[in-house]
């Protein structure tokens, strides 16, 4: 039955939409435009994320990116509750991209956060207007009236009019002052808190989800694009005689030359369009294609990754320091120290990057699986010519991110090849396209060395990191680590120290480097997550004991006195401070949870770490065993203090997914380059973690009425720490250079 | 031109005997419930039913579906009312949701052939799928739920 509807949907979508013109195409694909457009004057706008109709529904705009975080139940639900709706009357419509909006880059792990305040507002301001214009039908005093469970009521005679009564009278009104709207306490909360289901269930569970690769047009062309395997090499010569006599096949396109910064300008390479995929595919594999040289040819991770390794060795760069950790080392009684490495890293979303593209009439519009609507709106506007208000952008669910499809490229590319054909274009980006072709995780080493005195107290701490900066991405030139980045982990360290001296080091780029999933935390909270549990070691402590001993007294830590211009993620130092008592709690909640202080069966162990990223505190403790030389994780506990929560479900299978997506890239996760080229190319070498790798998961959330942190990122950094601290106390080798395959059997 | 059965209709397709199944449903027939995740039988996301047995939908050329039965996530019950697609939503299993289609038709077999599995045969069935978003404690929870339920429906 439900496989019938869907074909004959589709099939109308099909007839229909050849008779119209390609840029009105987005109103017949459900969900891409706001769902009030076709239904006329019936639904009333209130503001910019609510609209109500006459029947009741409130159609609320997500203006983020939904890939798997929730958001698209969670904003909703945060303006549901204010506005005092009925949840099951509300209809989730997907913003396009509009600057009207604020930031809808969703990344960094901000939608929350940063939109948390607004939405209630939203909600609010709308439950006014709505107490308003019924105050005014009755004639009574606002106060007298009030909002509850969809409807607005009269005490004191007992009438009540549905929102859909009011809602055409409501939007005619002025809404109020941003400092006459009456927030409801945390007390009254009706879904802010609660785990709502996922709005997108029903569509997932029956196969009826709309991802960037299943966007269908009529008359649309299939693109595959062989792209250059080093980057900074155009195409020098094209043979596509044979491509051109596979069955499907219509034309091929050189994409256009490119020079450095890379930004997110499409890869240089030759299209080959087709009226499916695999005939689009068939032909890509009979292109003769010659490249120019490029001045990467000679990259080699590992020879890098080495150079690197030794640049750390030496004094650096110093971006923060106290008193004097040089002269703290030589009055040490003792000293230790320790390098350690992350290779490179690929997003690998199960999805890889797909867009389509009309062109037409000087207008673009585009269809899209982006992190970043706004930026692919400017990026194709450029790229084409045209102003950005003549690009139309619509945001498909997004078969997981990861940092992946905040780049806009892929749109981009889609975009040329539409303007070029004149048809309905989507390219669709393969797996080994993806592995291949992607803005890869910098690889980075760093080092740390400790001196204690005689009581053991660690009284100097020196570190040093090295990693190609995102920042040359943008600008061509940055040759090492920029402040943004060393915010994340680095110079952000929360140590009482009396000597302290953070070090950055040289670090050329030679691939197209970006944001992966908490970004240069990964190899900071991995770097110093192991060291403290050497230390400990050493120094024959418990990792909790020494944890909380760096930790120190329950304070508040500024870096910026020490010389270090920290960014906090964007945010207020006030509300976002770096409070120790807040890495301690998750730490001994972790601890506690989990036992780790108990006994444990022979070869097996408890592994700790603990990370502030993204304004949000995460303790991860991990527990394997170790036979001989293979690894099992066993079991894994985590913790976040995220301040206030909207949707706790999604909280913990975020934290569940991130302790995954950490164990992945720690056990396994490597992207290694030689002569300028990826070496991998799909899940055989670039392996992921499967169920049969997966460990037990419990996730505990600090109850707190803090200000929202981050929930995506945070997650991730601990868990390569927990789990090769883990791995050495159960009996194995001490792993400092990732991935543990290199080294043990995973 | 290419004749099988498609979630209980027979239907018909203009591809060529080496095109996998996965682009003939979902470039022509324009069944993009099944997803391409690698191309290579290596993650399971184009999962699918051929006569009753869960396959690789990008592996599989269209020579062998002739005359076949397949099913694929739009066809696996009517309302979304199969065990596991129930026990899916009682655990709140599916994050992005792109693997998710691959991961119940995977389950569905699965569960047709062992309507109890234990955690081994829960791993050893579905270590071909996977989850980039980290739903395995979940599956896991899930696929025990849906025993419960009934298994095959
Ligand atoms: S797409 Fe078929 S197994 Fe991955
Ligand atoms: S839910 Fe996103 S890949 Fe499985």
């Amino acid at each position: 039955m439900s496989q019938i509807a869907n074909v004959s949907r589709r099939q109308f979508l099909k007839i229909t939409g050849m008779g119209a013109t390609g840029l009105v195409l987005g109103g017949l694909l459900p969900g891409f435009r706001p769902a009030w457009a076709k239904a006329g004057d019936a639904v009333s706008e209130l503001n910019l994320f609510v609209s109500i109709g006459s029947d009741d529904l409130v159609h609320i705009i997500c203006h983020r990116s939904e890939m798997g975080q929730g958001i698209r139940t969670g904003l909703p639900q945060v303006v549901a509750d204010e506005l005092m709706a009925d949840w099951q009357k509300v209809q989730v419509v997907q913003g396009l991209a509009n600057a009207e909006y604020g930031s809808q880059n969703t990344d960094g792990s901000r939608s929350v956060r940063r939109f948390y305040q607004i939405m209630r507002e939203m909600g609010a301001s709308a439950r006014a207007m709505l107490e308003q214009a019924a105050a005014n039908q009755w004639q009574v005093p606002l106060e007298e009236v009030q909002a509850r469970d969809h409807q607005v009521w009269h005490q004191k005679s007992g009438r009540s009019l549905r929102f859909g009564e009011l809602a055409e009278a409501a939007a005619g009104l002025t809404p109020p002052a941003k400092d006459q709207l009456k927030l409801k306490s945390p007390d009254d909360f009706n879904y802010i808190g609660k785990d709502v289901p996922i709005v997108d269930m029903p569509a997932i569970l029956s196969g009826q989800t709309v991802f960037g690769q299943d966007v269908q047009l009529p008359d649309m062309l299939y693109a595959s694009i062989e792209r250059t395997p080093v980057v900074g090499a155009n195409v020098k010569s094209v043979d596509n005689s044979a491509a051109l006599k596979v069955k499907g096949v219509v034309d091929t396109f050189v994409m256009p030359e490119q020079s450095e910064p890379v930004l997110f300008k499409p890869l240089p390479g030759v299209a080959v369009l087709a009226t499916n995929s695999w005939a689009a595919m068939q032909g890509r594999k009979q292109l003769r294609i010659e490249w120019t040289d490029s001045t990467h040819s000679q990259h080699d991770s590992d020879a890098y990754l080495d150079v690197l390794k030794g640049r750390v060795k030496q004094q650096g760069k110093v971006i923060r320091s106290i008193g004097d950790a040089y002269a703290g080392m030589m009055n040490a009684v003792d000293t230790f120290e320790a390098g350690y490495s992350v290779p490179y890293l690929i997003h690998a979303p199960m999805e890889p990057p797909a867009a389509t593209a009309v062109f037409k009439d000087g207008t673009c519009e585009i269809w899209a699986c982006t992190q970043t609507p706004q930026s692919t709106q400017q990026n194709v506007a450029g790229a084409l010519g045209i102003e950005p208000d003549k690009v139309k952008v619509n945001v498909t669910l997004l078969g997981g991110g990861f940092g992946r499809k905040s780049k806009p490229d892929f749109s981009v590319e889609a975009a040329i090849l539409a303007k070029q054909t004149g048809k309905p274009v989507k390219v669709s980006w393969s797996r080994e396209d993806e592995i291949r072709h992607g803005y890869y995780h910098a690889a980075a080493a760093m080092h740390f060395a400790a001196g204690m005195d005689d009581t053991g107290r660690v009284v100097s701490w020196l570190q040093r990191t090295a990693f190609p900066s995102i920042s040359w991405t943008f600008n061509g030139t940055s040759d090492e680590p920029s402040g943004s980045e060393l915010d994340l982990g680095f110079g952000d360290l929360p140590f009482a120290l009396d000597n302290l001296s953070c070090e950055v080091q040289k670090a050329e780029a030679h691939l197209r480097i970006g944001w992966v999933r908490s970004v240069s935390n990964i190899q900071h909270g991995f770097a110093i997550g192991s060291f403290v549990d050497e230390l400990a070691h050493k120094l024959d402590r418990r990792p909790r004991e020494l944890w909380l001993e760096l930790l120190g007294s329950d304070r508040l830590v500024d870096p910026e006195p020490e010389g270090f211009k920290y960014g906090n993620y964007g945010e207020s130092k006030a509300v976002f401070p770096i409070d120790t008592a807040r890495i301690k709690g998750v730490l001994n909640l972790v601890a506690d949870k989990a036992g780790v202080d108990k006994p444990t069966a022979k070869n097996e162990a408890w592994g700790l770490s603990v990370h502030r990223s993204f304004v949000s505190y995460v303790a991860v403790a991990t527990k394997v065993r170790v036979d001989g030389n293979k690894v099992q994780v066993l079991e894994m506990h985590s913790a976040i203090d995220a301040g206030t929560v909207v949707n706790p479900d999604r909280v913990r299978s975020q934290m569940e997914g991130a302790m995954i997506f950490g164990l992945s890239l720690a056990m396994m996760g490597e992207i290694s380059v030689k002569d300028g080229a990826v070496v991998q190319s799909n899940f055989h070498d670039y392996p992921l973690l499967r169920i049969n790798q997966s460990p037990q998961i419990h996730s505990y959330i600090v109850e707190s009425s803090q200000a929202p942190g981050g929930v995506g990122e945070p997650g991730v950094p601990p868990v390569a720490a927990s789990l090769c601290n883990a791995i050495f106390r159960a009996g194995g080798k001490r792993i400092r250079d990732l991935p543990i395959s290199k080294h043990m059997q995973v | 031109m290419m004749n099988f059965t498609l979630n209980g209709k027979v239907v018909s397709v203009d591809a060529e005997g080496d095109m996998p199944l996965l682009w003939a449903l979902r470039d022509m027939l324009g069944m993009t419930g099944t997803k391409y995740g690698c191309g290579m039988a290596l993650c399971g996301a184009c999962t699918v039913h051929l006569d009753g047995q869960a396959v690789r939908a990008c592996t599989l050329p269209m020579s062998l579906v002739q005359g076949k039965k397949v099913t694929t996530i739009e066809g696996l019950a009517v309302d979304a009312s199969h065990p596991v697609q129930q026990a899916w939503k009682e655990h709140n299993v599916p994050q992005c949701g792109y693997c998710q289609s691959g991961q119940m038709m995977s389950a569905a077999a699965l569960l047709a052939k062992h309507p109890n599995p234990d955690d081994n045969t829960i791993d050893e069935q579905m270590q071909g799928n996977i989850c980039r978003c980290g739903t395995y404690p979940r599956i896991k929870a899930a696929i025990k739920t849906a025993a419960k339920l009934g298994g095959k429906s």
